[in-house]
């Protein structure tokens, strides 16, 4: 902030108060008597009179006291221009040394978790209970509380992995987020409105759901000119590159024609935040192992 | 009087006009409250529609509520006021039967618009530009009918009811224009012409002042006739009124930052929105002890005067919202307080409890004097409705202070290794009873604007009851 704009501020923030307070004072001392009176101003409006009464004592005295209050605070905390107050306080400061303590306090519950491999540490049930409630406050708005996802947020919970179900993989979903594409009509831009029906129902084929064969047959060379780049010849995917197995019968978007037609038309684009200064790294380990713990248990 | 006037008349044509539709919109408007209280409740209400979803009606309701409602009885009284504390006629019939049908033309748009999803998102002042200029211009013909009015008048001092008034015309015109600077892209959609933090902070200046001078600063105006006049006594103290009047105005336009209290906003910002604030409770308060203490003398009137009782109802709400809401802005309340039905409750202890109760009272004033006959159809009715007002606003703001403490509560409860004990799901599933009771406490004072529009009926259908449009001054 510029010295003039510090000086600007100051100037009207303390001549409002100030203010208010000279005018309590100048209309108090011209009041001829404590006391309340009858006697009125002598005007008469449509027939209403005005009491030149006292301003009331006690609210005189409250009044000056959310001014004196005021001033006191102006000096401790910033509030005249670029006057930072004796105190110091900024909010980023406060949310800073909150952080802080929590970090004290709560660090070293997540740190004895730290060295314990995802696998082993998935037996220790107070481990997951913690890891549940990590995931209920940071995970389930999008992948639901019960780790089920919905239409774009992928099921937790089941073998089927767009990224790879390792705790390893897992670890670097949850670090680095993923970003994901498919472009729309796969690698083949001039792709007919036949062709996209055909592949559509070659996908359906693969999940052996309701299909027309014949376009489905059709699909299949297709599916070898546009799609096998990512998704591999046998629609089983590509973890490395986040295509997800089309043959699985899990479905980050809907199992219908019309879904799929929808993903092949226009493509599909998704993300999944990066964790990583967010959560802590021991935060991160124990969210691992819970969630690799979903499609593992009893393992 | 001395210097009476024989030839002078009021024009109470324009005044007749607002205060029906004060009842109208006030019906339409709490309707539409009811409508969307039911649907945080059954959330089926929406009933699947673009049109009738609570984000569009939402809007509508504040939008009815404060501009319709409100605005009408700002409009009937201040014009009532003003033409008999200043012994004039209006400035300009035509002027001001032109602020009538604007201001109304203006509302009927935001029942067309804001269901059509027309918006620019600022709250309050979600009407896009070409009403937002409409506004302006009834606005300007507005503060020209009323000053040139006041220009005329025949005594020298002003009345404190018209300095409220006043304050209150010019500085929603100035906010209302400043907050609604914006480029049109098209017939139906503009951009602010701020950007990011400026623009938060030019929207809450607005908007608080939309709370601080039209749904406090004109109803202010409003207690100052309506409360000596139906209780027959002076004010209270006249050096009250001075001090109360210029620190309120001093300090009202400075509270906007509490709105946006651990947020973008420099903390100096913050800082001075947060004290203004807590200055401001005396003055607000100086109001509540004028119209309180004004009774003194008088108050055996409330047993038997039921218009009277709402005034003095309307005052004791206005005292205590304005007491929270000095608490609200410091920064460690309003850290729970923030973005819970607190706010709601806090809202709509100002906007029942004072703004339509004091509405109401002026409205049961008016009708019997605006016709010609010597009081309303029915007392009882009245006192039903005092009753049913009071109970719905007490169900109303009870239910919500409960709901809003308990969710602040519980979003901030942490289990022993910090995560939060609650998801948000589970904050909302503990405050359906209160949204509940919120629907009821909403329905019962609105079935008290029924009884009203009832009452008023009867009134005007009186066998004596004339339209008087063109008013003698009546002995006081
Ligand atoms: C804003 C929504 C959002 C949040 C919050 C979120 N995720 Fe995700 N997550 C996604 C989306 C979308 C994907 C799918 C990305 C893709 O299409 O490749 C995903 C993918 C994943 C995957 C990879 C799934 C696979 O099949 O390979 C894992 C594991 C995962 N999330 C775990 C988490 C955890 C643990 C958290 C909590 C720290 C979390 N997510 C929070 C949206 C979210
Ligand atoms: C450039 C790589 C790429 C090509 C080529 C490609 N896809 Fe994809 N596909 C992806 C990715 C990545 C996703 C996951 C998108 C997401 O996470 O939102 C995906 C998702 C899908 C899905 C949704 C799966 C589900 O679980 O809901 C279908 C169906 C699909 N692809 C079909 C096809 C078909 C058919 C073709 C050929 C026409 C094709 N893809 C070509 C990368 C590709
Ligand atoms: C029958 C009476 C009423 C009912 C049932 C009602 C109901 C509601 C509801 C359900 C909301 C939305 C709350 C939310 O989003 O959680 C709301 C908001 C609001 N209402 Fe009312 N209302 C009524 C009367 C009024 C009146 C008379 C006024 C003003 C004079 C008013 C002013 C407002 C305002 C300003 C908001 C927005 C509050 C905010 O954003 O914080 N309401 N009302
Ligand atoms: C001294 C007087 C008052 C002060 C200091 C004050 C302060 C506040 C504070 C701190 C908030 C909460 C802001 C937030 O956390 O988002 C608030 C909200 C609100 N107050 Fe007041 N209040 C006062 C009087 C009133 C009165 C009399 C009314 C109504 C007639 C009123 C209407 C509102 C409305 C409508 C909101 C909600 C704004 C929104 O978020 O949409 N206030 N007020």
């Amino acid at each position: 902030m510029s010295t003039f704009w510090s000086i600007w501020i100051s100037v009207i923030v303390l001549g409002t108060v100030l203010g208010c307070w000279w005018l309590l004072w100048s209309v108090r001392r011209g009041q001829s008597s404590d006391l309340e009176t009858d006697q009125t101003t002598g005007h008469s409006y449509d027939g209403i009179e005005e009491y030149d009464n006292p301003l009331p004592k006690w609210w005189v005295h409250l009044f000056t006291a959310t001014i004196v209050f005021s001033l006191g605070y102006l000096v401790l905390y910033p509030g005249l221009g670029s006057f930072e107050g004796l105190l110091g306080w900024t909010q980023e400061k406060q949310w800073e040394q909150e952080m802080q303590k929590a970090e004290a306090r709560y660090g070293e519950l997540y740190a004895r978790y730290a060295d314990t491999p995802v696998k082993e540490l998935a037996q220790n049930e107070d481990a997951l209970q913690m890891g549940q409630r990590l995931f209920a406050n940071n995970c389930a708005v999008c992948h639901g509380s019960a780790a089920r996802g919905a239409i774009g947020f992928p099921n937790l919970t089941d073998d089927a992995w767009i990224w790879g179900g390792s705790p390893e993989n897992i670890k670097t979903t949850l670090h680095n987020g993923r970003q994901n594409a498919m472009p729309a009509k796969g690698t083949m831009p001039n792709m007919t409105s036949e062709q996209v029906d055909q592949v559509v129902n070659y996908v359906l084929s693969f999940s052996d759901r309701e299909r027309s064969a014949e376009a489905a047959e059709a699909g299949e060379k297709v599916f070898q000119q546009a799609c096998v780049a990512c998704h591999g010849p046998n629609g089983k995917g590509n973890p490395a590159l986040g295509a997800p197995n089309l043959t699985d019968d899990a479905w980050l978007y809907g199992s219908t024609y019309d879904w799929i037609k929808e993903t092949v038309m226009n493509g599909r684009q998704n993300e999944m935040p990066a964790q990583e200064g967010r959560l802590s790294d021991d935060q991160i380990h124990i969210l691992a192992t819970y969630v690799w713990s979903l499609s593992n248990r009893g393992q | 009087m001395s210097t009476a006037n024989f030839d002078l008349t009021y024009n109470y044509k324009v005044v007749r006009q607002f205060t029906i539709m004060t009842v109208v919109w006030g019906i339409l408007g709490m309707a539409m409250g009811v409508l969307i209280a039911s649907q945080l409740y059954w959330p089926s209400m929406n009933l699947d529609l673009p049109w009738t979803h609570f984000g569009r009606l939402r809007p509508l309701h504040t939008n009815l509520v404060i501009f319709g409602f409100g605005g009408s009885a700002l409009f009937a009284t201040s014009y009532y006021v003003v033409q008999r504390t200043c012994q004039a006629r209006l400035l300009s019939d035509g002027l001001a039967a032109f602020t009538f049908w604007g201001w109304n033309l203006v509302l009927v748009l935001a029942c067309i618009t804001l269901p059509m999803g027309f918006t620019s998102t600022k709250e309050y002042a979600e009407l896009e530009w070409p009403i937002d200029i409409l506004i302006t211009v009834v606005w300007v013909a507005y503060a020209m009918v009323f000053f040139g009015t006041i220009m005329k008048r025949k005594a020298k001092h002003i009345y404190v009811a018209n300095w409220f008034y006043g304050a209150f015309i010019i500085t929603v015109a100035v906010l209302h224009i400043g907050n609604n600077l914006e480029l049109p892209v098209s017939a139906f959609k503009s951009y602010s012409i701020y950007a990011g933090v400026t623009d938060a902070m030019m929207q809450w200046w607005w908007g608080h002042n939309a709370v601080g001078f039209f749904l406090t600063a004109g109803f202010l105006g409003m207690m100052y006739y309506f409360v000596p006049k139906q209780a027959d006594r002076p004010v209270y103290s006249y050096r009250l009124s001075i001090v109360h009047f210029w620190a309120l105005l001093a300090t009202y336009v400075w509270a906007g930052g509490h709105h946006l209290h651990y947020s973008a906003l420099p903390d100096w910002a913050q800082t001075a929105g947060m004290v203004m604030s807590l200055i401001l409770l005396a003055p607000s308060w100086g109001g509540m002890i004028n119209g309180m203490m004004t009774l003194s003398g008088a108050w055996h009137k409330l047993r038997t005067d039921p218009i009277l009782r709402f005034l003095v109802v309307s005052l004791s709400f206005y005292g205590m919202s304005t007491f929270e809401g000095p608490m609200m802005a410091i920064k460690t309340v309003n850290a729970l307080s923030h973005n819970t039905d607190w706010t709601i409750g806090h809202v709509h202890s100002g906007a029942l409890g004072w703004v339509a109760m004091i509405s109401i009272g002026a409205t049961y004033h008016l009708v019997p004097k605006l016709w010609g006959v010597s009081k309303m159809y029915s007392v009882n009715l009245i006192n039903i409705h005092f009753w049913l007002a009071t109970i719905g606003t007490v169900l109303y703001i009870v239910a919500m202070w409960v709901n809003g403490i308990m969710q602040g509560l519980m979003w901030r409860a942490v289990n022993a290794d910090g995560t939060l004990t609650y998801s948000f799901v589970e904050a909302l599933e503990a405050s359906k009873p209160g949204y509940l009771v919120r629907f009821i406490g909403g329905a019962i004072f609105l079935s008290g604007m029924l009884v009203m529009a009832y009452n008023a009926w009867m009134t005007v259908r009186q066998k004596d009851a004339v339209a008087l449009d063109n008013s003698a001054p009546q002995a006081a």
